[in-house]
């Protein structure tokens, strides 16, 4: 990506909570309108920032959700309550249509996929590491994009599964789940980590070049992009995103 | 005036001790581009590379025998995370630098793996800056940048590399892997210079 892209003074901007999704017990997805908007990638993340009626704020970053095209759709982030947290509880359990927030943005374009990059895409997502991941493949099902995309999503259990109906039916690109504390009833496989073994089986081999995104919480990135290197994979084709217990 | 976010009260008053937009954590999280580098210190070697080509090498037994600072000292993640009074061992830069002749302003940090990251020398120097070989008395594990890193922690995180292997001091001012990628160039956390422009 062009650096005269990336260097763009970010300001902050006044966002309208359009609607809201709830996507599972401890996660929604809020869609937001940002009049200026310049448009994303795939991958992107924003700040956000909360001010009181006080004049205290407080600022995270989440991922972005929704595809990088067409430029004018709104906004999507999907935010996990993480307990104890300060600015995720507010997002989760008490925005509602219409409140207002202010976000700065993109940020971030090394974990960035967009849909003429030439490679397989192999997105390996844990919990709700798997919605930077989500916009890479809504992105590539916009823009009907050919090139093989596969999506690695493990999460504890069927109930915590982000988007699930949408990615029940995503044409082209496919989804493998893995369930770390319980499966569906009648799941072919038994419940386990994304270790090296199932990793093998379900990865694209390092002979196809993948360009690797992985991102979840810090213990399933390391594990997964370390077996990823052990499985031949260029480590400089692995991109990670990793974020830790808090962040909330 | 800033947009007031219905309902929101969040933890209700700013810390003096947090830069702006920090938050407080006792975790210490891990930020980092791709897969983690494994590097062995039999063949680990710290380079510092001057303006004229000259290399000043140190393998890490010889790291080892140098003497040693133990700082603490509060980090500030350009991801909003802070963590308060974080111990660690390492050589000071001072001592690295001691018998380097150069004339140049600023310094390309080079980790193993690929990654790069830019400041001026005056950051490096006068007690501001290690080379951290150690975390609250134990080795500095891979995820965190060991063998050994870069400890520099009046910038933001991003300037501590991780899996330091050299410091190249250069005439020019040259941008690194997040400077180049829209954010800030000098990185203070007090004066919140998270991005380009900030």
């Amino acid at each position: 990506m062009a650096r005269a892209a990336l260097l763009r003074r970010l300001t902050w901007q006044a966002a309208t909570v359009l609607e809201i999704r709830e996507e599972t017990a401890t996660a929604r997805t809020l869609v937001l309108a940002v009049p200026d908007w310049p448009g994303h990638l795939a991958g992107q993340h924003v700040d956000v920032k909360l001010t009181s009626e006080d004049g205290y704020s407080a600022q995270r970053s989440y991922s972005i959700a929704s595809a990088g095209m067409p430029v004018e759709a709104p906004l999507e982030l999907t935010v996990q309550r993480v307990p104890d947290g300060e600015v995720s509880p507010y997002l989760v359990d008490a925005a509602t249509v219409g409140d207002q927030m202010e976000i700065r943005g993109p940020v971030g374009g090394y974990f960035a996929w967009q849909p003429d990059d030439g490679r397989p895409v192999l997105a390996i997502g844990g919990g709700s590491g798997v919605v930077p991941l989500m916009a890479m493949l809504r992105t590539h099902m916009v823009a009907g994009a050919k090139m093989p995309f596969r999506l690695i999503y493990s999460v504890r259990t069927p109930a915590d599964v982000i988007y699930a109906k949408e990615l029940a039916a995503t044409g082209s690109a496919e989804v493998e789940f893995i369930y770390t504390r319980e499966t569906p009833s009648g799941w072919p496989h038994a419940r386990g980590r994304l270790d090296a073994v199932r990793l093998s089986q379900l990865a694209y081999p390092a002979s196809a070049a993948p360009h690797v995104f992985v991102c979840g919480p810090t213990g399933f990135v390391e594990s997964v992009a370390n077996a990823l290197v052990l499985l031949g994979h260029d480590a400089m084709d692995v991109k990670t995103e990793r974020f830790g217990p808090t962040g909330g | 005036m800033p947009v007031v976010t219905r309902g929101f009260a969040g933890r209700g008053r700013s810390d003096p001790k947090l830069p702006p937009g920090q938050y407080l954590t006792e975790d210490f999280p891990v930020l980092s581009a791709g897969p983690t580098p494994h590097i062995d210190t039999s063949t680990w070697e710290f380079q510092i590379i001057t303006e004229s080509g000259a290399r000043h090498k140190w393998s890490w037994d010889q790291l080892m025998m140098l003497p040693t600072e133990e700082p603490t000292v509060d980090l500030h993640c350009v991801t909003k995370w802070s963590k308060l009074h974080t111990g660690w061992r390492g050589v000071p830069l001072d001592t690295l630098f001691a018998n380097v002749e150069s004339a140049a302003d600023y310094a390309l940090v080079h980790a193993y793996g690929g990654y790069t990251t830019n400041l001026p020398l005056a950051d490096l120097l006068d007690g501001q800056a290690w080379i951290a070989y150690q975390y609250e008395g134990e080795p500095l594990a891979p995820e965190h940048g060991g063998p050994a890193r870069l400890l520099v922690p009046h910038l933001y995180l991003w300037k501590s590399a991780k899996w330091v292997r050299a410091i190249q001091m250069t005439t020019e001012d040259t941008p690194g892997f997040w400077e180049t990628a829209g954010y800030h160039n000098y990185g203070d956390p007090w004066l919140e210079q998270r991005y380009y422009g900030d």
